[in-house]
């Protein structure tokens, strides 16, 4: 692990408080059994559409957010349920969503891809790869507008590194001094793609020595701890310097792309996964806080029991939450009476 | 009443707007230091500062995506594009984000920013700067569509523009910026979505926007001396929403209309009017809807054949007197 400034190699940062642990640890669980009921839910037929998900990651999401402040923005690609949950939306809601239903976030018009919550400044789910970048440094530009200390918080996947959104974006945020964090949570793989492939440079993070003043680091996504800390050391440069940092974080999915895709085959083996496997995010955690005596295994087996009577309430939720009327068909098209369409043009409903 | 150029109109509305209301800034390429490429934005620096006009590299997609993350959190942006051409590389972010966030969130994050720049032809730009980019954006949900005519409607469209809680594309004229007009005093807003009547007659209707309300009105004299036709004008002003009620109406009178355009002929903002028309005032009508558009080929360079492609007022007068049975 490297960085462009200084070696930062992800040592855990000790004193973090025992609620902080244990928040850390909920997020991660609570990440992990929700994905697991999504992709039952989704073979039962009752989630449709494209449906990307997180397991094998939890540790970026939760050591990401869980370094910043409530009154921070985080936005994020379309593998956004986890994001979702650790920044404070309720599963009933993300579940909803994923349902179609009204109760979902976003009144069932977006699905896994579309995820928002305006009361926790999470501001989606973006489907376009690599378009929610300059959205994020407009989040900054909007920061150093109003003179506050918020930080925006980006996430986003490998394959964002090789397109022009990153660069435009990369270059206004270092030459305006915006506090926005870019993370990118690299799995190696684009779709079905090994980033080798078709990034001229391996070491992603190497990206932004381009931009002056951009930070660039990288860091351990399997390792939470070292995810909180490059984020709450980037985080603090932001609010006080006004500067990007942009963190590559390497991690690992476990299942395919998306719901419609294998979790091996083509671009990796079946050994690769169960190696990575091995180094199990929640798992490594875990192992963590019972040797230090944070917790015992009783009581991480009583957490994760209460997150899947969760996760389970969710489903459940979600299932008897009514699907939008047509009445939500023009709803939200525009904020003002205009409707759009000529009228008299859907006579024929 | 003051006479002032469309590009004065609009650097007033900007000023006015910027002087009102903190939240809004602009940005795009040149429009600080350089005043902006056509002086749309002469002085705002000096008045303003760096942070409320913004000086951005030339990455369309990146800057139009900044503003769309700014109006996110609050912020009303007004994106500059040198022209419309150009904005084809930010189609990503005016289409798939600003068009889309209100309605995929939701109905939580609504986006106020309005995209502003030239569009249409100017003088022998060739293919890549010479394109009509109206039907574009007005097909699209989620976005509203200006294209002003005149200063005074250039004014008060912009200010409604910028004061609109959703996305706006406001389409300028690269060759209307030095038009003169008469602009009231004081505080001046047109709404988005009305029509409005620029020439009375009881003959035909036609139908216009932008450049080609001036082509239509010129077209319109020339009928009214040489032909005793009159001719009605109907400046359609914004383009979504559309005012098909001003268009139906003046049908109902005239019974006949031609609907010009500059852009090209297939799918575009003349083929919704007269679409428009034949359903609203099919029993109305004395012929057949007449269409005038830009040729449908690319731009070419040589002004003998470029002159030939933009529709200018022979064609206008030709389609009105084949409604009218008069060839």
């Amino acid at each position: 692990m490297a960085s462009t400034e200084e070696t930062v190699i992800g040592e855990a940062p000790g004193g973090l408080p025992k609620e902080k642990l244990l928040e850390l640890l909920r997020a991660m669980l609570l990440s992990r059994r929700f994905e697991e009921k999504t992709a039952e839910s989704y073979q039962m037929g009752k989630i449709g559409g494209f449906c990307h998900l997180y397991i094998g990651q939890e540790a970026v999401a939760a050591g990401a957010i869980g370094a910043l402040r409530e009154d921070d923005y985080v936005i994020t690609a379309y593998r956004d349920h986890a994001q979702a949950l650790v920044r404070g939306m309720s599963p009933n809601s993300v579940m909803a969503e994923l349902y179609g239903r009204i109760d979902g976030c976003s009144r069932g018009a977006g699905g896994s891809m579309h995820m928002f919550d305006k009361s926790v400044n999470f501001m989606g789910g973006h489907g376009i790869v690599g378009t929610h970048l300059p959205i994020a440094t407009g989040v900054g530009y909007a920061i150093r507008y109003r003179q506050t200390d918020q930080v925006c918080l980006c996430f986003f996947g490998d394959s964002v590194v090789n397109g022009g959104p990153f660069h435009e974006a990369f270059n206004m945020t270092a030459k305006w001094e915006l506090p926005v964090i870019y993370i990118v949570e690299n799995n190696s793989y684009g779709m079905g793609t090994d980033i080798d492939r078709v990034a001229a440079v391996d070491q992603l993070f190497t990206r932004a020595c381009a931009y002056e003043g951009k930070r660039a680091e990288q860091v351990d996504g399997q390792d939470v701890l070292a995810v909180y800390a490059a984020v709450e050391r980037a985080a603090e440069r932001a609010r006080t310097e006004k500067r990007p940092t942009f963190i590559e974080a390497q991690t690992y999915r476990y299942l395919g792309h998306s719901m419609s895709d294998p979790a091996h085959g083509v671009y990796r083996t079946r050994e690769e996964v169960a190696e990575e496997r091995e180094r199990d995010p929640i798992n490594t955690f875990v192992d963590q806080l019972t040797a230090a005596g944070v917790l015992t295994d009783d009581d991480v087996e009583a957490m994760d029991r209460e997150i899947i009577a969760e996760v389970e309430a969710a489903a459940e939720f979600a299932e008897a939450s009514p699907v939008p009327g047509p009445e939500e068909i023009y709803a939200h098209v525009y904020s003002d009476e205009y409707r759009g369409g000529p009228d008299g043009r859907d006579a024929w409903r | 009443m003051a006479l002032i150029t469309y590009r004065d109109a609009l650097n007033r509305a900007l000023r006015e707007e910027m002087e009102r209301d903190d939240s809004v800034f602009l940005l795009g390429e040149e429009v600080g230091e350089y005043d902006g490429a056509y002086k749309v934005s002469k002085g705002l620096l000096d008045q303003f500062g760096e942070w409320r006009v913004r000086d951005t590299p030339i990455a369309e997609n990146g800057f139009a995506g900044l503003g769309v993350g700014a109006a996110m959190v609050g912020l009303r942006p007004v994106v500059e594009f040198m022209t419309w051409n150009f904005a084809l590389l930010a189609y990503d972010a005016i289409v798939n984000s600003a068009a889309k966030m209100y309605h995929m969130s939701g109905g939580q994050y609504n986006v106020p920013i309005v995209f502003r720049g030239p569009g249409g032809s100017a003088l022998q730009l060739a293919a890549q700067h010479s394109q009509v980019p109206d039907p574009w954006y007005a097909n699209i949900p989620g976005l509203k569509v200006c294209a002003p005519a005149t200063p005074a409607d250039a004014l008060g469209l912009l200010k409604s523009a910028i004061r609109d809680d959703d996305p706006v594309v406001f389409i300028e004229g690269e060759l209307l910026y030095n038009v003169k007009g008469e602009v009231p005093d004081g505080e001046h807003l047109v709404p988005i979505g009305v029509a409005e009547v620029k020439r009375a007659g009881a003959d035909v209707t036609i139908v216009a926007h932008g450049k080609m309300v001036h082509v239509a009105l010129q077209a319109a004299d020339h009928l009214a001396k040489e032909l005793e036709v009159e001719a009605e004008v109907v400046d359609l002003r914004s383009l979504r929403p559309l005012d098909t009620a001003s268009v139906v109406e003046s049908v109902h009178r005239t019974h006949r209309a031609v609907v010009v355009e500059e852009g090209w002929p297939i799918s575009g903002i003349g083929a919704q009017v007269v679409d428009d028309i034949q359903r609203e005032a099919f029993d109305s009508l004395d012929a057949p809807v007449a269409r005038v558009s830009g040729l449908d080929v690319p731009m070419h360079y040589a002004r003998s054949l470029e002159k030939l492609i933009v529709p200018g007022p022979q064609p206008v007068i030709e389609a009105v007197k084949h409604v009218c049975y008069l060839d």
